[in-house]
C-alpha cells in the first residue's frame, strides 16, 4: 500500500513543491522586504494601519460576498433543474461553453450592451423610462462579475446533485415527506459539498478580480486584486504586493476551515 | 400539477441560458458588421471572416493556443487524478485538509501573483520563456481544479468495493483500472474540461511567462485591444464558438446513439453508464 | 478505463496535428531563427503593411510580440529568458534601463537617416545625444471634449475639469503619473515633483475631482468618446487622433499651464541576438515615406521632420497634434522618479480612485 501511495503522489508532490510551495515561500519571503530590499515588517504594518487598504479589504469582501450570493442564487436552481432535464449532460456542456469566449471580448460586449447608447438603454428609452447610467455602477459590476462566475458555481453543484442516489429521494417520499421536506432534509444536505466547492471556486477569485473592475466598474470599484496588480506591474513594490497576497492566502485558509470537511460527517454520507 | 412545474422550470432554464448567451450573441451579431465597431450596425459583411483567414499570424496563434490548452489539460488531468487518489488514500483528516488547502492555493490566488511567482521561479532556474514555460504554467494552475473535481467522486465511491476487490485477489493496478477509474471517470472528464476552460481563458499568467515570440489568443487579444477590439477577433471567436458547439453537440449525439444501440442489445443496463458522457 | 485511454489518445493525436500545422505555418512565414527579428512593441503600434514591406526588402522575418505597459516590458526583458532584438519603451523607462545598463549603446555609424528627425525631439534629458535610443513616436497628454455637449473653446485649462457642470461626466486615463501630473500642473508645479507638500496638495485637489469623474479607464476611452458616453476625457494625443477620425465633434486641447510630453523610442536590449536586424529595422523606419505611412496608420505624431512634409496638410497643420513651439515650451518629459516616489504617486492615485463621495 505504501508503494502505491508513492506512485500516486510522485508527480503530484513535484507539482506541489515546484508550483505551490516554492511560489508560496517566495511570496512570503518577498513580503518581508521593502522596495530598497531591506528586511522589514513595515509592509504588514502599512496594510493593517492604512485606512486605504483596510477599506479596500472590506470592499473586496463585501463585493465578493454579493457576487457569491448572486451566483449561488442563480446557480443552485439551475443545477437542480438541469439534473432533471432529458439531455442534462448536453445542457451542462452548453453552460460551460460561454467561458471559452475570451473574457475581454465578453466585457466589451457588456460595454456595448450597457453603454449610454447601448441595447439596454435603447430599450429603456423605448419603454419611456429614459436613459440611465448603467456602466460604471455597482450594479453592472456585480452583474457582469456574477455572469463570469456562474458556470464555475453550477458545475460543482450539478456534480453533487447528479451523484445523489435517487433511492434516497424515493425513500424520503415513500416515508411521507413532501417535495419541500425532501429537498430540505435530503437533497440540500447531500448537495452541500457541491455548494461548498462552488463557494470556494467563486468567493476568493472574486476578492481579487481586477480586469472587470476597470472595464465594467470604471475603477470605481477597487478590489485587492487591483492593488496587487498595481504593486506587481506598476510600482514594482513586490513586497507590498506579496503582503496583500499573503493576506489573501490566509483568507483562503480561513475560508477552507469554515467550509472544509467537518469532523462529524453528515448523517446522509455513505 | 406536475406539468405546470415542469414548464416553470423550463422557463427558468431558458432565462439562464439567455443570460449566459446574450453577450455571445451580441459578439456574433457584430462580427457581421462592416462599421468596424461593436456599437452601431451599419451593414452586413463577410469581410471580418476573410480577414481572419488571411491573417496567418492570428491563425498560428489560434493553433498554439489550442495546442497549449489540449496538452496542458491532459497532463493536468493525469497528475491531478493521481494526486486526488493520493489525497483520498490519506487517512488522517488533518494531513488531508492541509494537502487540500495547499492544493487550493493556486485556485484562489490572484492570477497576477501566480504569474509573477512563476516568472520568478523560471528566472531562478534559468528557464527559457516560450512554449514550454507557458505549457508548464498552464499544467500547474489546472491541476487543483482537476483534484477538486475528482475528489468528490472518490469520496462517493463505496470503499467496501475496493476492499472486496482486494479480498478477491485483485492487485493494486487492477483495483485502479477496474474499479477506481471507472467510478471517477465523470470527475476526471469534468476536470479535464475545466482545465481546458481555464487554459483557454487565462491571460494574466501567460502574459508573465511567455516570451520569444510565443503568444496565446488571450494575450494577443489584450494587446490588440489597444486600438479597440477589432471585429476580426469577433469573427474568429464566432468561428471558434461554432466549432466548439458543433463538436460538443455532435459528440453528445454520437454518444447517445451508441448508448441507445447498446441498450437495444442488452436491456436493463442503464444508470451510470448512460450518463458518463461528460 | 478504455474510454479514458481512447480519449487521451485522441487528444494527443489532435495535439500532434496542431503542432505540425503550427510549425508548417511558421515555416511558410520563413521563420528559421537565424534571420528573425524579434520585435517587442506596444499593441497595434505599427502598420502591418510596413512589416511585410520590411521583410520583402531585407529578407529578415519579423516575429512581433506586444506588451501593454512599460513595466511589463521591463520585467520580461530583465528576466533574461527572452531575446528581444528591438524594443519600444517610453522615456522614463529608457532612463531606467540606461541606469541599469540593460541597453546596448547605439553605433550611430550604422544608423542612416537620423538627419530626417526633428532636432527639437533629439538629445532629450532622458537620453543625451541619443546614445541609446532613436525616437519612434511622440505625443502629449491633454483634454478631449465633445462640442455637442460642451461649447467649443470653453475648456482650456486643467482646472476646467473641476467645473461642476461636468458632474459624473469626466473620464480619466488610468495612470498615476498622468493624473497626479495634471493635478500638479494645475497648481503650477512640475509633473516630476518630489516635494511632499506639493504632492499632498495635488492629492487633496484630486480628491475633490471625484464628483466629476465618471470612470478611470484605459484604452477604452477612445471607444467611449466616439460613442459619446462622456463629454470630457483626459487622454493621450495619439488616441485622440483616432477618435477624431470617427467622431468629428471632438476637440483636443493641451492646457497651456503645462502638460506631459512623452516619447516612445527604439532601444536594443543587451539580450538581443540579432543586432544587425535591429539596426536594419531602425533604418527602415527612419525612411521618411515609411515613417509617414506609419504615422498615418497609428495616428501618433512622428518625430521625422521629413516624414511630416510628406503627410497631408490637415494633419500636420493641426496644432492639436503638432503643437506650436510656445506650447512645446511648457511641456515636460517624465523623469524616472525612482521607486520610492513612484510608490508615493501610486498610493495617492489609489486613494483617489477609492475616494467616494
Amino acid at each position: 500500500m505504501k508503494q502505491t501511495k508513492a506512485f500516486y503522489f510522485a508527480p503530484y508532490s513535484i507539482w506541489l513543491l515546484l508550483f505551490v510551495v516554492a511560489p508560496l515561500v517566495l511570496i512570503l519571503y518577498q513580503s518581508f522586504f521593502d522596495i530598497q530590499g531591506n528586511f522589514t515588517f513595515a509592509n504588514y504594518a502599512t496594510y493593517f494601519q492604512s485606512g486605504t487598504y483596510l477599506t479596500m479589504t472590506f470592499n473586496s469582501i463585501f463585493y465578493a460576498f454579493l457576487i457569491t450570493l448572486f451566483t449561488l442564487l442563480i446557480s443552485y436552481p439551475t443545477a437542480y433543474l438541469l439534473v432533471k432535464t432529458k439531455h442534462k449532460q448536453l445542457w451542462l456542456l452548453l453552460i460551460i461553453l460561454p467561458t471559452w469566449i475570451n473574457l475581454l471580448l465578453k466585457a466589451y460586449a457588456f460595454i456595448g450592451i450597457f453603454s449610454m447608447n447601448g441595447t439596454v438603454n435603447d430599450f429603456l428609452v423605448f419603454t419611456g423610462i429614459g436613459r440611465q447610467q448603467i456602466l460604471f455602477t455597482d450594479v453592472s459590476f456585480l452583474l457582469v462579475a456574477s455572469y463570469i462566475e456562474i458556470p464555475f458555481m453550477i458545475l460543482p453543484i450539478y456534480n453533487a446533485l447528479e451523484e445523489m442516489n435517487p433511492s434516497y429521494i424515493k425513500a424520503s417520499s415513500d416515508l411521507g415527506a413532501n417535495n419541500w421536506e425532501t429537498f430540505r432534509r435530503v437533497i440540500f444536505p447531500l448537495s452541500l459539498n457541491g455548494v461548498k466547492s462552488g463557494v470556494q471556486a467563486v468567493f476568493i477569485p472574486s476578492l481579487s478580480l481586477f480586469m472587470l473592475t476597470r472595464l465594467i466598474g470604471g475603477n470605481r470599484v477597487i478590489t485587492l486584486g487591483t492593488a496587487i496588480e498595481q504593486h506587481f506591474l506598476v510600482t514594482e513594490n513586490w513586497g507590498m504586493g506579496s503582503t496583500i497576497g499573503v493576506v489573501l492566502i490566509v483568507a483562503m485558509f480561513l475560508m477552507m476551515l469554515v467550509t472544509g470537511e467537518k469532523k462529524k460527517k453528515g448523517a446522509f454520507r455513505k | 400539477m406536475a406539468k405546470k412545474t415542469f414548464k416553470w422550470s423550463n422557463l427558468y432554464l431558458l432565462l439562464v441560458f439567455a443570460l449566459l448567451y446574450a453577450p455571445i450573441m451580441y459578439l456574433i451579431f457584430y462580427s457581421f458588421n462592416d462599421g468596424g465597431t461593436m456599437t452601431s450596425f451599419t451593414g452586413f459583411t463577410w469581410d471580418n471572416y476573410t480577414a481572419v483567414f488571411e491573417d496567418s499570424r492570428l491563425m498560428g496563434i489560434v493553433l498554439d493556443t489550442l495546442l497549449v490548452a489540449l496538452l496542458s489539460s491532459l497532463l493536468a488531468a493525469i497528475i491531478g487524478t493521481l494526486g486526488a487518489i493520493g489525497v483520498y488514500l490519506v487517512k488522517q483528516r488533518k494531513t488531508r485538509n492541509t494537502l487540500l488547502s495547499m492544493n487550493n492555493i493556486l485556485l484562489v490566488s490572484p492570477d497576477v501573483i501566480i504569474g509573477a511567482s512563476f516568472l520568478i521561479l523560471f528566472t531562478f532556474i534559468g528557464f527559457r520563456l516560450g512554449f514550454t514555460s507557458v505549457l508548464l504554467s498552464h499544467v500547474a494552475f489546472s491541476i487543483p481544479i482537476v483534484v477538486l473535481m475528482v475528489l468528490p467522486k472518490l469520496q462517493e465511491m463505496n470503499p467496501t468495493m475496493i476492499k472486496a476487490a482486494h479480498d478477491l485477489g485483485a492487485n493494486n493496478w487492477q483495483v485502479l483500472t477496474k474499479i477506481v477509474l471507472p467510478a471517477i471517470t465523470p470527475g476526471i472528464l469534468a476536470g479535464y474540461f475545466m482545465a481546458f476552460t481555464y487554459s483557454l481563458d487565462d491571460f494574466a499568467v501567460t502574459f508573465f511567462v511567455t516570451g520569444n515570440g510565443f503568444s496565446t489568443l488571450a494575450v494577443e487579444i489584450y494587446s490588440r485591444a489597444r486600438q479597440g477590439v477589432s471585429l476580426e477577433i469577433n469573427a474568429l471567436s464566432t468561428l471558434m464558438f461554432l466549432f466548439a458547439l458543433i463538436l460538443v453537440v455532435g459528440y453528445y449525439f454520437i454518444q447517445q446513439y451508441s448508448i441507445n444501440k447498446k441498450h437495444k442489445q442488452q436491456h436493463g443496463r442503464k444508470g451510470k453508464e448512460a450518463v458518463t458522457l461528460l | 478505463m478504455k474510454r479514458l485511454v481512447t480519449l487521451a489518445a485522441v487528444i494527443l493525436a489532435a495535439c500532434g496535428v496542431l503542432y505540425y500545422s503550427s510549425n508548417k505555418l511558421d515555416q511558410a512565414q520563413g521563420m528559421t531563427g537565424y534571420n528573425t527579428l524579434n520585435l517587442y512593441n506596444w499593441g497595434d503600434y505599427i502598420d502591418p503593411d510596413l512589416i511585410t514591406k520590411f521583410e520583402e526588402e531585407t529578407g529578415y522575418v519579423v516575429s512581433y510580440e506586444t506588451f501593454d505597459s512599460n513595466e511589463a516590458m521591463y520585467t520580461k526583458v530583465n528576466q533574461g529568458g527572452t531575446a528581444y532584438d528591438l524594443v519600444v519603451p517610453s522615456e522614463y523607462m529608457i532612463e531606467r534601463m540606461i541606469d541599469e545598463e540593460m541597453l546596448i549603446e547605439l553605433d550611430h555609424s550604422k544608423i542612416e537617416g537620423l538627419e530626417h528627425l526633428d532636432p527639437d525631439l533629439l538629445d532629450m534629458a532622458f537620453d543625451p545625444e541619443n546614445r541609446y535610443s532613436i525616437p519612434y513616436f511622440w505625443g502629449t497628454l491633454g483634454i478631449v471634449y465633445n462640442t455637442k455637449f460642451v461649447e467649443e473653446g470653453s475648456i482650456e485649462h486643467w482646472d476646467d475639469l473641476w467645473d461642476p457642470r461636468f458632474k459624473d461626466d469626466v473620464m480619466l486615463i488610468d495612470g498615476a503619473r498622468e493624473i497626479m501630473g495634471l493635478a500638479l500642473n494645475s497648481l503650477g508645479y512640475s509633473v516630476n515633483s518630489k516635494d511632499d507638500a506639493e504632492l499632498a496638495e495635488a492629492a487633496e485637489k484630486l480628491d475633490s475631482l471625484t464628483t466629476n469623474v465618471k470612470a478611470v479607464v484605459a484604452d477604452e476611452i477612445k471607444m467611449y468618446m466616439i460613442q459619446e458616453e462622456s463629454s470630457v476625457a483626459v487622454t493621450f494625443s495619439g488616441e485622440v487622433a483616432d477618435m477624431m477620425w470617427e467622431n468629428e465633434n471632438l476637440r483636443y486641447v493641451i492646457p497651456p499651464e503645462g502638460s506631459n510630453l512623452w516619447f516612445d523610442n527604439f532601444v536594443i536590449p543587451k539580450t538581443a541576438q540579432n543586432v544587425e536586424a535591429a539596426y536594419a529595422f531602425i533604418n527602415f523606419m527612419l525612411e521618411p515615406e515609411n515613417a509617414a505611412q506609419n504615422a498615418e496608420y497609428v495616428g501618433y505624431s512622428t518625430p521625422s521632420a521629413s516624414a511630416v512634409e510628406l503627410m497631408p496638410a490637415e494633419i500636420i497643420e493641426d496644432e492639436q497634434f503638432y503643437p506650436s513651439d510656445e506650447t512645446m515650451e511648457h511641456l515636460e518629459v517624465y523623469e524616472n522618479l525612482g521607486q520610492e516616489y513612484i510608490g508615493i504617486y501610486n498610493d495617492y492615485f489609489l486613494k483617489f480612485k477609492m475616494h467616494r463621495n
